[in-house]
Protein backbone atom coordinates (compact mmCIF):
# COMPACT_ATOMS: atom_id res chain seq x y z
CA UNK A 1 0.00 0.00 0.00
CA UNK A 2 2.77 2.41 0.87
CA UNK A 3 4.91 1.44 -2.08
CA UNK A 4 2.33 2.97 -4.44
CA UNK A 5 3.54 6.49 -3.77
CA UNK A 6 5.37 7.71 -6.85
CA UNK A 7 7.27 10.78 -5.60
CA UNK A 8 10.90 10.46 -6.48
CA UNK A 9 10.31 7.23 -8.34
CA UNK A 10 12.42 7.08 -11.40
CA UNK A 11 11.37 4.96 -14.37
CA UNK A 12 14.66 3.91 -15.94
CA UNK A 13 15.07 4.32 -19.69
CA UNK A 14 17.28 5.77 -22.38
CA UNK A 15 14.73 7.70 -24.45
CA UNK A 16 15.38 11.22 -25.78
CA UNK A 17 13.30 12.54 -22.89
CA UNK A 18 15.52 10.77 -20.36
CA UNK A 19 18.62 12.15 -22.06
CA UNK A 20 17.52 15.79 -21.98
CA UNK A 21 19.39 18.11 -19.67
CA UNK A 22 17.50 18.29 -16.36
CA UNK A 23 17.45 22.10 -16.62
CA UNK A 24 15.67 21.80 -19.97
CA UNK A 25 13.14 19.44 -18.47
CA UNK A 26 12.47 21.75 -15.54
CA UNK A 27 12.02 24.71 -17.88
CA UNK A 28 9.75 22.68 -20.16
CA UNK A 29 7.69 21.65 -17.14
CA UNK A 30 7.32 25.29 -16.12
CA UNK A 31 6.28 26.20 -19.66
CA UNK A 32 3.87 23.28 -19.63
CA UNK A 33 2.24 24.53 -16.43
CA UNK A 34 1.92 28.00 -17.99
CA UNK A 35 0.39 26.29 -21.04
CA UNK A 36 -2.33 24.73 -18.89
CA UNK A 37 -3.07 27.85 -16.89
CA UNK A 38 -3.08 30.16 -19.88
CA UNK A 39 -5.91 28.19 -21.42
CA UNK A 40 -9.19 30.07 -21.13
CA UNK A 41 -11.50 27.35 -22.41
CA UNK A 42 -11.53 23.53 -22.69
CA UNK A 43 -10.25 23.82 -26.25
CA UNK A 44 -7.21 25.73 -24.99
CA UNK A 45 -6.14 22.70 -22.97
CA UNK A 46 -5.82 20.64 -26.16
CA UNK A 47 -2.18 21.58 -26.95
CA UNK A 48 -1.22 20.72 -23.37
CA UNK A 49 -2.91 17.33 -23.56
CA UNK A 50 -1.33 16.54 -26.93
CA UNK A 51 2.00 17.72 -25.57
CA UNK A 52 2.04 15.48 -22.50
CA UNK A 53 0.73 12.41 -24.35
CA UNK A 54 3.39 12.87 -27.04
CA UNK A 55 6.02 13.27 -24.34
CA UNK A 56 4.93 10.05 -22.66
CA UNK A 57 5.07 8.20 -25.97
CA UNK A 58 8.56 9.50 -26.75
CA UNK A 59 9.78 8.76 -23.23
CA UNK A 60 8.68 5.12 -23.37
CA UNK A 61 7.09 5.45 -19.93
CA UNK A 62 3.96 3.28 -20.07
CA UNK A 63 0.73 5.29 -20.10
CA UNK A 64 -0.57 3.27 -17.17
CA UNK A 65 1.96 5.13 -15.03
CA UNK A 66 -0.31 8.16 -15.48
CA UNK A 67 -3.06 6.42 -13.52
CA UNK A 68 -0.61 5.53 -10.82
CA UNK A 69 0.31 9.17 -10.33
CA UNK A 70 -3.36 10.24 -10.45
CA UNK A 71 -4.58 7.79 -7.84
CA UNK A 72 -3.63 9.79 -4.73
CA UNK A 73 -5.36 12.93 -5.99
CA UNK A 74 -8.71 11.37 -6.94
CA UNK A 75 -10.39 12.88 -3.85
CA UNK A 76 -9.09 16.32 -4.84
CA UNK A 77 -10.43 15.91 -8.38
CA UNK A 78 -13.83 14.80 -7.15
CA UNK A 79 -13.97 17.64 -4.62
CA UNK A 80 -13.06 20.27 -7.23
CA UNK A 81 -15.57 18.86 -9.70
CA UNK A 82 -18.43 18.81 -7.20
CA UNK A 83 -17.66 22.28 -5.91
CA UNK A 84 -17.62 23.78 -9.37
CA UNK A 85 -20.60 21.79 -10.55
CA UNK A 86 -22.96 23.10 -7.89
CA UNK A 87 -21.74 26.55 -7.06
CA UNK A 88 -20.69 28.19 -10.32
CA UNK A 89 -22.92 29.99 -12.80
CA UNK A 90 -26.65 30.59 -12.97
CA UNK A 91 -27.94 29.18 -16.27
CA UNK A 92 -29.75 26.19 -14.74
CA UNK A 93 -30.03 23.15 -17.01
CA UNK A 94 -31.01 20.56 -14.44
CA UNK A 95 -32.83 20.95 -11.17
CA UNK A 96 -33.79 18.45 -8.51
CA UNK A 97 -34.81 19.33 -4.96
CA UNK A 98 -32.05 21.68 -3.75
CA UNK A 99 -29.54 20.54 -6.35
CA UNK A 100 -29.07 22.87 -9.29
CA UNK A 101 -26.68 22.15 -12.11
CA UNK A 102 -25.81 24.97 -14.43
CA UNK A 103 -24.42 24.81 -17.92
CA UNK A 104 -21.53 27.00 -16.91
CA UNK A 105 -20.88 24.90 -13.82
CA UNK A 106 -20.78 21.75 -15.89
CA UNK A 107 -18.41 23.27 -18.42
CA UNK A 108 -16.21 24.72 -15.73
CA UNK A 109 -15.94 21.52 -13.72
CA UNK A 110 -14.98 19.50 -16.81
CA UNK A 111 -12.40 22.18 -17.55
CA UNK A 112 -10.98 21.95 -14.03
CA UNK A 113 -10.87 18.14 -14.01
CA UNK A 114 -9.03 18.00 -17.33
CA UNK A 115 -6.64 20.69 -16.17
CA UNK A 116 -5.78 18.96 -12.89
CA UNK A 117 -5.34 15.58 -14.58
CA UNK A 118 -3.10 17.10 -17.27
CA UNK A 119 -1.15 19.00 -14.62
CA UNK A 120 -0.40 15.97 -12.46
CA UNK A 121 0.16 13.57 -15.36
CA UNK A 122 2.47 15.96 -17.18
CA UNK A 123 4.57 17.03 -14.23
CA UNK A 124 4.95 13.42 -13.05
CA UNK A 125 6.78 12.73 -16.29
CA UNK A 126 9.56 14.98 -15.02
CA UNK A 127 10.17 12.73 -12.02
CA UNK A 128 9.66 9.55 -14.03
CA UNK A 129 12.38 10.46 -16.50
CA UNK A 130 14.81 12.33 -14.27
CA UNK A 131 16.65 10.87 -11.30
CA UNK A 132 16.21 12.90 -8.11
CA UNK A 133 19.92 13.68 -8.12
CA UNK A 134 19.79 15.08 -11.66
CA UNK A 135 16.69 17.03 -10.75
CA UNK A 136 18.31 18.83 -7.83
CA UNK A 137 21.51 19.34 -9.85
CA UNK A 138 19.39 21.03 -12.50
CA UNK A 139 17.56 23.11 -9.94
CA UNK A 140 20.78 24.18 -8.28
CA UNK A 141 22.19 25.26 -11.62
CA UNK A 142 19.01 27.16 -12.55
CA UNK A 143 18.92 28.94 -9.20
CA UNK A 144 22.64 29.71 -9.08
CA UNK A 145 22.17 33.40 -10.03
CA UNK A 146 20.50 33.81 -6.62
CA UNK A 147 23.89 33.08 -5.00
CA UNK A 148 24.79 36.71 -5.67
CA UNK A 149 21.96 37.66 -3.30
CA UNK A 150 23.53 35.42 -0.60
CA UNK A 151 20.78 32.87 -1.08
CA UNK A 152 22.05 29.41 0.07
CA UNK A 153 21.38 27.63 -3.23
CA UNK A 154 23.81 24.77 -2.72
CA UNK A 155 22.67 24.07 0.81
CA UNK A 156 19.07 24.09 -0.31
CA UNK A 157 19.67 21.68 -3.14
CA UNK A 158 21.73 19.40 -0.87
CA UNK A 159 18.82 19.35 1.56
CA UNK A 160 16.45 18.51 -1.26
CA UNK A 161 18.72 15.76 -2.54
CA UNK A 162 18.91 14.22 0.91
CA UNK A 163 15.17 14.53 1.46
CA UNK A 164 14.37 12.91 -1.88
CA UNK A 165 16.97 10.23 -1.33
CA UNK A 166 15.40 9.25 1.97
CA UNK A 167 11.76 9.11 0.89
CA UNK A 168 11.97 5.48 -0.30
CA UNK A 169 14.07 4.56 2.74
CA UNK A 170 11.53 6.04 5.12
CA UNK A 171 8.64 4.42 3.28
CA UNK A 172 10.35 1.08 3.60
CA UNK A 173 11.06 1.75 7.26
CA UNK A 174 7.44 2.71 7.87
CA UNK A 175 6.09 -0.47 6.38
CA UNK A 176 8.59 -2.51 8.41
CA UNK A 177 7.54 -0.82 11.64
CA UNK A 178 3.87 -1.22 10.72
CA UNK A 179 4.40 -4.94 10.17
CA UNK A 180 6.26 -5.27 13.45
CA UNK A 181 3.52 -3.51 15.43
CA UNK A 182 0.81 -5.45 13.63
CA UNK A 183 2.63 -8.62 14.65
CA UNK A 184 2.15 -7.44 18.23
CA UNK A 185 -1.55 -7.06 17.62
CA UNK A 186 -1.69 -3.34 16.85
CA UNK A 187 -5.01 -2.55 15.22
CA UNK A 188 -4.52 0.07 12.54
CA UNK A 189 -7.56 -0.51 10.41
CA UNK A 190 -10.60 -0.16 12.63
CA UNK A 191 -12.10 2.28 15.12
CA UNK A 192 -12.95 5.96 15.06
CA UNK A 193 -10.74 8.87 14.11
CA UNK A 194 -9.33 9.32 17.61
CA UNK A 195 -8.58 5.63 18.02
CA UNK A 196 -6.86 5.53 14.66
CA UNK A 197 -4.78 8.60 15.44
CA UNK A 198 -3.72 6.98 18.70
CA UNK A 199 -2.86 3.79 16.86
CA UNK A 200 -0.31 5.77 14.84
CA UNK A 201 1.83 6.54 17.89
CA UNK A 202 3.57 3.15 17.92
CA UNK A 203 4.53 3.80 14.31
CA UNK A 204 5.47 7.48 14.38
CA UNK A 205 7.74 7.36 17.42
CA UNK A 206 10.05 4.62 16.13
CA UNK A 207 10.00 6.34 12.74
CA UNK A 208 11.15 9.67 14.21
CA UNK A 209 13.78 8.00 16.33
CA UNK A 210 15.20 6.20 13.34
CA UNK A 211 15.04 9.31 11.14
CA UNK A 212 17.14 11.22 13.68
CA UNK A 213 19.55 8.32 13.99
CA UNK A 214 19.92 8.19 10.21
CA UNK A 215 20.45 11.94 10.02
CA UNK A 216 23.23 11.74 12.58
CA UNK A 217 24.88 8.83 10.81
CA UNK A 218 24.66 10.64 7.49
CA UNK A 219 26.16 13.82 8.92
CA UNK A 220 29.06 11.80 10.36
CA UNK A 221 29.60 9.97 7.08
CA UNK A 222 29.62 13.27 5.14
CA UNK A 223 32.03 14.90 7.53
CA UNK A 224 34.38 11.94 7.49
CA UNK A 225 34.52 12.41 3.72
CA UNK A 226 35.41 16.07 4.26
CA UNK A 227 32.18 17.59 3.01
CA UNK A 228 32.41 21.35 3.50
CA UNK A 229 29.58 22.89 1.51
CA UNK A 230 29.33 24.19 -2.02
CA UNK A 231 32.39 26.42 -2.32
CA UNK A 232 34.88 25.05 -4.85
CA UNK A 233 33.05 21.77 -5.20
CA UNK A 234 33.38 19.98 -8.54
CA UNK A 235 30.82 17.68 -10.10
CA UNK A 236 30.84 14.09 -11.24
CA UNK A 237 28.35 14.87 -14.01
CA UNK A 238 28.58 18.32 -15.47
CA UNK A 239 25.51 19.69 -17.17
CA UNK A 240 25.76 20.77 -20.80
CA UNK A 241 23.04 22.10 -23.06
CA UNK A 242 22.93 20.21 -26.37
CA UNK A 243 21.12 20.75 -29.66
CA UNK A 244 18.24 18.49 -28.56
CA UNK A 245 17.67 20.74 -25.56
CA UNK A 246 17.23 23.80 -27.74
CA UNK A 247 14.96 21.94 -30.17
CA UNK A 248 12.69 20.60 -27.42
CA UNK A 249 12.46 24.04 -25.80
CA UNK A 250 11.47 25.52 -29.16
CA UNK A 251 8.80 22.85 -29.68
CA UNK A 252 7.40 23.54 -26.22
CA UNK A 253 7.32 27.27 -26.99
CA UNK A 254 5.35 26.50 -30.16
CA UNK A 255 2.79 24.54 -28.18
CA UNK A 256 2.52 27.42 -25.72
CA UNK A 257 2.01 29.87 -28.56
CA UNK A 258 -0.76 27.70 -29.97
CA UNK A 259 -2.61 27.99 -26.67
CA UNK A 260 -2.68 31.77 -27.03
CA UNK A 261 -3.82 31.41 -30.63
CA UNK A 262 -6.66 29.12 -29.54
CA UNK A 263 -7.56 31.54 -26.75
CA UNK A 264 -7.94 34.41 -29.15
CA UNK A 265 -10.21 32.46 -31.52
CA UNK B 1 -0.07 -38.91 14.19
CA UNK B 2 -0.80 -35.41 15.44
CA UNK B 3 -1.81 -32.52 13.25
CA UNK B 4 1.14 -30.38 12.18
CA UNK B 5 1.06 -27.02 13.96
CA UNK B 6 2.02 -25.19 10.76
CA UNK B 7 1.06 -26.44 7.35
CA UNK B 8 1.92 -24.49 4.20
CA UNK B 9 0.34 -25.56 0.92
CA UNK B 10 1.50 -24.44 -2.53
CA UNK B 11 2.31 -20.97 -1.28
CA UNK B 12 3.32 -18.48 -3.98
CA UNK B 13 3.94 -14.79 -3.48
CA UNK B 14 5.41 -12.10 -5.69
CA UNK B 15 6.29 -8.48 -5.02
CA UNK B 16 5.09 -5.92 -7.54
CA UNK B 17 6.79 -2.62 -8.00
CA UNK B 18 6.65 -0.23 -10.93
CA UNK B 19 5.33 -2.86 -13.27
CA UNK B 20 8.06 -5.39 -12.53
CA UNK B 21 7.18 -8.59 -10.74
CA UNK B 22 9.55 -10.43 -8.52
CA UNK B 23 8.51 -13.87 -7.36
CA UNK B 24 9.76 -14.19 -3.80
CA UNK B 25 8.44 -17.63 -2.98
CA UNK B 26 7.04 -20.26 -5.28
CA UNK B 27 5.04 -23.38 -4.51
CA UNK B 28 6.24 -23.77 -0.98
CA UNK B 29 4.94 -26.86 0.79
CA UNK B 30 5.82 -27.48 4.39
CA UNK B 31 4.63 -29.25 7.53
CA UNK B 32 6.05 -28.34 10.90
CA UNK B 33 5.26 -30.48 13.95
CA UNK B 34 4.61 -29.06 17.38
CA UNK B 35 7.59 -28.56 19.66
CA UNK B 36 10.25 -28.40 16.98
CA UNK B 37 12.94 -25.76 16.79
CA UNK B 38 13.26 -25.20 13.09
CA UNK B 39 16.35 -23.45 11.81
CA UNK B 40 15.66 -21.62 8.55
CA UNK B 41 18.70 -21.06 6.36
CA UNK B 42 19.08 -19.71 2.85
CA UNK B 43 21.05 -17.11 0.94
CA UNK B 44 19.96 -13.45 0.94
CA UNK B 45 16.79 -13.10 -1.12
CA UNK B 46 15.90 -16.79 -0.93
CA UNK B 47 12.46 -15.97 0.47
CA UNK B 48 13.01 -16.68 4.17
CA UNK B 49 11.58 -13.39 5.41
CA UNK B 50 8.72 -13.51 2.91
CA UNK B 51 7.79 -17.00 4.06
CA UNK B 52 7.72 -16.15 7.76
CA UNK B 53 5.54 -13.07 7.15
CA UNK B 54 2.91 -15.37 5.65
CA UNK B 55 2.78 -17.51 8.75
CA UNK B 56 1.04 -14.79 10.77
CA UNK B 57 -0.85 -13.27 7.88
CA UNK B 58 1.16 -10.06 7.44
CA UNK B 59 1.53 -10.86 3.77
CA UNK B 60 -1.26 -12.36 1.73
CA UNK B 61 -0.20 -14.98 -0.81
CA UNK B 62 -1.01 -14.84 -4.52
CA UNK B 63 -2.03 -18.46 -4.22
CA UNK B 64 -1.84 -21.23 -1.68
CA UNK B 65 -2.82 -21.48 1.97
CA UNK B 66 -1.34 -21.49 5.43
CA UNK B 67 -2.92 -23.63 8.14
CA UNK B 68 -2.14 -22.88 11.77
CA UNK B 69 -3.42 -25.68 14.02
CA UNK B 70 -5.48 -26.82 11.05
CA UNK B 71 -7.17 -23.43 10.59
CA UNK B 72 -6.85 -21.64 7.26
CA UNK B 73 -5.62 -18.19 8.29
CA UNK B 74 -6.58 -16.54 4.99
CA UNK B 75 -10.20 -17.68 5.11
CA UNK B 76 -12.82 -15.03 5.77
CA UNK B 77 -13.91 -16.44 9.12
CA UNK B 78 -10.42 -16.31 10.55
CA UNK B 79 -9.48 -13.38 12.78
CA UNK B 80 -5.93 -12.52 11.79
CA UNK B 81 -5.28 -10.60 15.00
CA UNK B 82 -5.93 -13.75 17.02
CA UNK B 83 -3.53 -15.64 14.78
CA UNK B 84 -0.88 -12.99 15.44
CA UNK B 85 -1.16 -13.59 19.18
CA UNK B 86 -0.70 -17.28 18.55
CA UNK B 87 2.16 -16.84 16.10
CA UNK B 88 4.62 -14.35 17.59
CA UNK B 89 6.92 -12.81 15.01
CA UNK B 90 10.13 -11.00 15.94
CA UNK B 91 11.52 -9.05 13.01
CA UNK B 92 15.12 -8.36 12.19
CA UNK B 93 16.52 -5.57 14.37
CA UNK B 94 13.37 -5.52 16.53
CA UNK B 95 14.88 -2.81 18.77
CA UNK B 96 13.81 -0.21 16.19
CA UNK B 97 10.14 -0.83 16.96
CA UNK B 98 10.32 0.21 20.62
CA UNK B 99 8.22 3.29 21.29
CA UNK B 100 6.87 3.49 24.84
CA UNK B 101 8.18 5.64 27.67
CA UNK B 102 9.21 2.68 29.79
CA UNK B 103 10.38 -0.82 29.08
CA UNK B 104 7.42 -2.09 31.10
CA UNK B 105 4.87 -0.33 28.90
CA UNK B 106 6.56 -1.48 25.74
CA UNK B 107 6.49 -5.12 26.76
CA UNK B 108 2.84 -4.62 27.80
CA UNK B 109 1.84 -3.41 24.32
CA UNK B 110 1.17 -6.91 22.94
CA UNK B 111 -0.72 -8.25 25.97
CA UNK B 112 -2.77 -5.03 26.11
CA UNK B 113 -3.78 -5.51 22.50
CA UNK B 114 -4.90 -9.01 23.42
CA UNK B 115 -7.39 -7.44 25.82
CA UNK B 116 -6.08 -9.19 28.93
CA UNK B 117 -6.90 -8.07 32.47
CA UNK B 118 -4.43 -5.65 34.16
CA UNK B 119 -3.31 -8.36 36.59
CA UNK B 120 -2.66 -10.81 33.79
CA UNK B 121 -0.78 -8.12 31.80
CA UNK B 122 1.39 -7.38 34.83
CA UNK B 123 2.14 -11.06 35.31
CA UNK B 124 2.97 -11.57 31.63
CA UNK B 125 5.25 -8.52 31.47
CA UNK B 126 7.21 -9.58 34.54
CA UNK B 127 7.53 -13.15 33.33
CA UNK B 128 8.66 -12.14 29.88
CA UNK B 129 11.12 -9.60 31.27
CA UNK B 130 12.59 -12.19 33.61
CA UNK B 131 12.75 -14.69 30.79
CA UNK B 132 14.89 -12.47 28.59
CA UNK B 133 16.79 -10.99 31.53
CA UNK B 134 15.58 -7.38 31.39
CA UNK B 135 13.67 -7.32 34.69
CA UNK B 136 16.05 -4.70 36.13
CA UNK B 137 15.23 -2.09 33.49
CA UNK B 138 11.42 -2.19 33.61
CA UNK B 139 11.12 1.46 34.67
CA UNK B 140 13.81 2.80 32.36
CA UNK B 141 13.20 4.35 28.97
CA UNK B 142 13.94 1.81 26.23
CA UNK B 143 15.95 4.49 24.43
CA UNK B 144 18.50 4.62 27.27
CA UNK B 145 19.45 0.95 26.95
CA UNK B 146 22.31 -0.64 25.02
CA UNK B 147 21.70 -2.41 21.71
CA UNK B 148 21.66 -5.87 23.21
CA UNK B 149 19.35 -4.84 26.03
CA UNK B 150 16.96 -3.19 23.57
CA UNK B 151 16.93 -6.35 21.51
CA UNK B 152 15.99 -8.40 24.56
CA UNK B 153 13.23 -5.94 25.49
CA UNK B 154 11.79 -6.22 21.98
CA UNK B 155 11.87 -10.01 22.12
CA UNK B 156 10.24 -9.89 25.56
CA UNK B 157 7.47 -7.80 23.96
CA UNK B 158 6.59 -10.73 21.72
CA UNK B 159 7.17 -13.45 24.33
CA UNK B 160 4.76 -11.62 26.68
CA UNK B 161 1.97 -12.60 24.30
CA UNK B 162 2.93 -16.21 25.10
CA UNK B 163 2.71 -17.36 21.47
CA UNK B 164 2.52 -21.08 20.76
CA UNK B 165 4.71 -20.49 17.77
CA UNK B 166 7.61 -18.06 18.04
CA UNK B 167 9.31 -16.93 14.85
CA UNK B 168 12.53 -14.93 14.97
CA UNK B 169 14.32 -13.34 12.04
CA UNK B 170 18.03 -13.23 12.83
CA UNK B 171 17.61 -12.44 16.52
CA UNK B 172 21.36 -12.46 17.14
CA UNK B 173 22.50 -10.30 14.20
CA UNK B 174 24.93 -7.57 15.23
CA UNK B 175 25.25 -8.64 18.86
CA UNK B 176 28.45 -9.45 20.72
CA UNK B 177 29.15 -13.14 21.48
CA UNK B 178 27.85 -12.87 25.04
CA UNK B 179 24.57 -11.19 24.04
CA UNK B 180 24.15 -13.66 21.24
CA UNK B 181 24.58 -16.73 23.51
CA UNK B 182 22.16 -15.25 26.02
CA UNK B 183 19.41 -14.62 23.48
CA UNK B 184 19.83 -17.92 21.67
CA UNK B 185 19.91 -19.78 25.00
CA UNK B 186 16.59 -18.23 25.99
CA UNK B 187 15.07 -19.09 22.65
CA UNK B 188 16.10 -22.71 23.08
CA UNK B 189 14.60 -22.62 26.55
CA UNK B 190 11.34 -21.26 25.16
CA UNK B 191 11.09 -24.34 22.97
CA UNK B 192 12.46 -27.01 25.30
CA UNK B 193 10.88 -26.00 28.60
CA UNK B 194 7.56 -24.66 27.43
CA UNK B 195 7.08 -27.12 24.58
CA UNK B 196 6.43 -24.34 22.07
CA UNK B 197 7.34 -24.37 18.41
CA UNK B 198 10.15 -22.03 17.40
CA UNK B 199 11.27 -20.97 13.95
CA UNK B 200 14.66 -19.34 13.80
CA UNK B 201 16.07 -17.61 10.73
CA UNK B 202 19.84 -17.36 10.88
CA UNK B 203 22.93 -17.04 8.74
CA UNK B 204 25.07 -18.71 11.36
CA UNK B 205 25.33 -22.41 10.58
CA UNK B 206 26.96 -22.94 13.97
CA UNK B 207 23.92 -21.55 15.79
CA UNK B 208 21.54 -23.60 13.68
CA UNK B 209 23.57 -26.77 14.16
CA UNK B 210 23.67 -26.22 17.90
CA UNK B 211 20.00 -25.34 18.45
CA UNK B 212 17.77 -26.71 15.73
CA UNK B 213 15.89 -29.97 15.80
CA UNK B 214 14.99 -29.54 12.11
CA UNK B 215 16.52 -27.44 9.37
CA UNK B 216 14.64 -25.79 6.53
CA UNK B 217 16.83 -24.84 3.59
CA UNK B 218 15.44 -22.20 1.23
CA UNK B 219 16.93 -21.47 -2.18
CA UNK B 220 15.52 -19.15 -4.87
CA UNK B 221 12.09 -18.99 -3.27
CA UNK B 222 11.70 -22.74 -3.00
CA UNK B 223 12.16 -25.28 -0.24
CA UNK B 224 15.44 -26.97 -1.03
CA UNK B 225 15.32 -29.36 1.89
CA UNK B 226 13.60 -29.91 5.24
CA UNK B 227 15.16 -32.49 7.48
CA UNK B 228 17.09 -33.13 10.67
CA UNK B 229 20.44 -31.25 10.87
CA UNK B 230 22.45 -34.49 10.66
CA UNK B 231 21.12 -35.13 7.18
CA UNK B 232 21.18 -31.52 5.99
CA UNK B 233 24.82 -30.94 6.88
CA UNK B 234 25.90 -34.37 5.63
CA UNK B 235 25.69 -33.14 2.04
CA UNK B 236 28.33 -30.41 2.04
CA UNK B 237 28.37 -30.07 -1.72
CA UNK B 238 24.66 -29.41 -1.99
CA UNK B 239 24.75 -26.80 0.77
CA UNK B 240 27.69 -25.02 -0.81
CA UNK B 241 26.11 -25.07 -4.26
CA UNK B 242 23.25 -22.85 -3.06
CA UNK B 243 25.64 -20.32 -1.57
CA UNK B 244 25.60 -21.50 2.03
CA UNK B 245 28.21 -23.19 4.15
CA UNK B 246 28.21 -26.09 6.55
CA UNK B 247 29.33 -25.40 10.14
CA UNK B 248 33.06 -24.85 10.47
CA UNK B 249 33.53 -28.03 12.50
CA UNK B 250 31.91 -30.03 9.68
CA UNK B 251 34.40 -28.50 7.26
CA UNK B 252 37.28 -29.54 9.50
CA UNK B 253 36.04 -33.10 9.46
CA UNK B 254 35.56 -33.05 5.69
CA UNK B 255 39.27 -32.25 5.38
CA UNK B 256 40.16 -34.96 7.89
CA UNK B 257 38.14 -37.44 5.82
CA UNK B 258 39.91 -36.39 2.65
CA UNK B 259 43.22 -37.04 4.37
CA UNK B 260 42.30 -40.60 4.99
CA UNK B 261 40.94 -40.52 8.53
CA UNK B 262 37.92 -42.72 8.70
CA UNK B 263 34.85 -41.05 10.18
CA UNK B 264 31.50 -42.46 9.21
CA UNK B 265 28.95 -40.00 10.54
CA UNK B 266 28.54 -36.32 9.66
CA UNK B 267 29.67 -34.05 12.43
CA UNK B 268 28.19 -30.63 12.96
CA UNK B 269 28.61 -29.78 16.62
CA UNK B 270 31.77 -29.19 18.57
CA UNK B 271 30.62 -31.39 21.47
CA UNK B 272 30.02 -34.34 19.21
CA UNK B 273 33.29 -33.72 17.39
CA UNK B 274 35.13 -33.91 20.67
CA UNK B 275 33.59 -37.27 21.48
CA UNK B 276 34.44 -38.69 18.07
CA UNK B 277 37.99 -37.36 18.17
CA UNK B 278 38.64 -38.73 21.66
CA UNK B 279 37.44 -42.17 20.66
CA UNK B 280 39.64 -41.99 17.54
CA UNK B 281 42.70 -41.12 19.62
CA UNK B 282 41.80 -43.84 22.08
CA UNK B 283 41.79 -46.38 19.24
CA UNK B 284 45.11 -45.06 18.00
CA UNK B 285 46.72 -45.67 21.38
CA UNK B 286 45.33 -49.17 21.49
CA UNK B 287 46.91 -50.11 18.20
Amino acid sequence: MLSNITIGQYYPGSSPVHKLDPRTKILITVLYIVMLFAAAEVIGLLPGIIFFILSYIISGVPLKMIFRSLKPIIPLIVFTAVLNLFFVGNDVIFEFWIIKITGEGLRFSIFMIVRIIALIAGTSLLTYTTTPIMLTDGLESLLSPLKKLKFPVHELSMMMTIALRFIPTLIEETSKIMSAQKARGADLESGGLLKRAKALIPILIPLFVSAFRRAEELALAMESRCYHGGEGRTRLRELHFKLRDIISLLITALFLASVFVLNSL
Amino acid sequence: MSLPVIEVKDLTFSYNSLGTTHTAIENVNLKIEKGELVGIIGHTGSGKSTLIQHLNGLLKPNSGTVLIDGEDIFSKECDLRKIRFKVGLVFQYPEYQLFEETVYNDIAFGPKNMGLSPDEIDKRVKEAAAFTGVEDYLNKSPFDLSGGQKRRVAIAGVIAMDPEILILDEPAAGLDPKGRDKILGQIKKYQREKGNTVLLVSHSMEDIAKLATKVLVMADGKVEAYDIPEKIFADTERIEKIGLAVPQITEVFEILKKNGIEIKESIFSVEYAKKVLLSLIGEGEDA
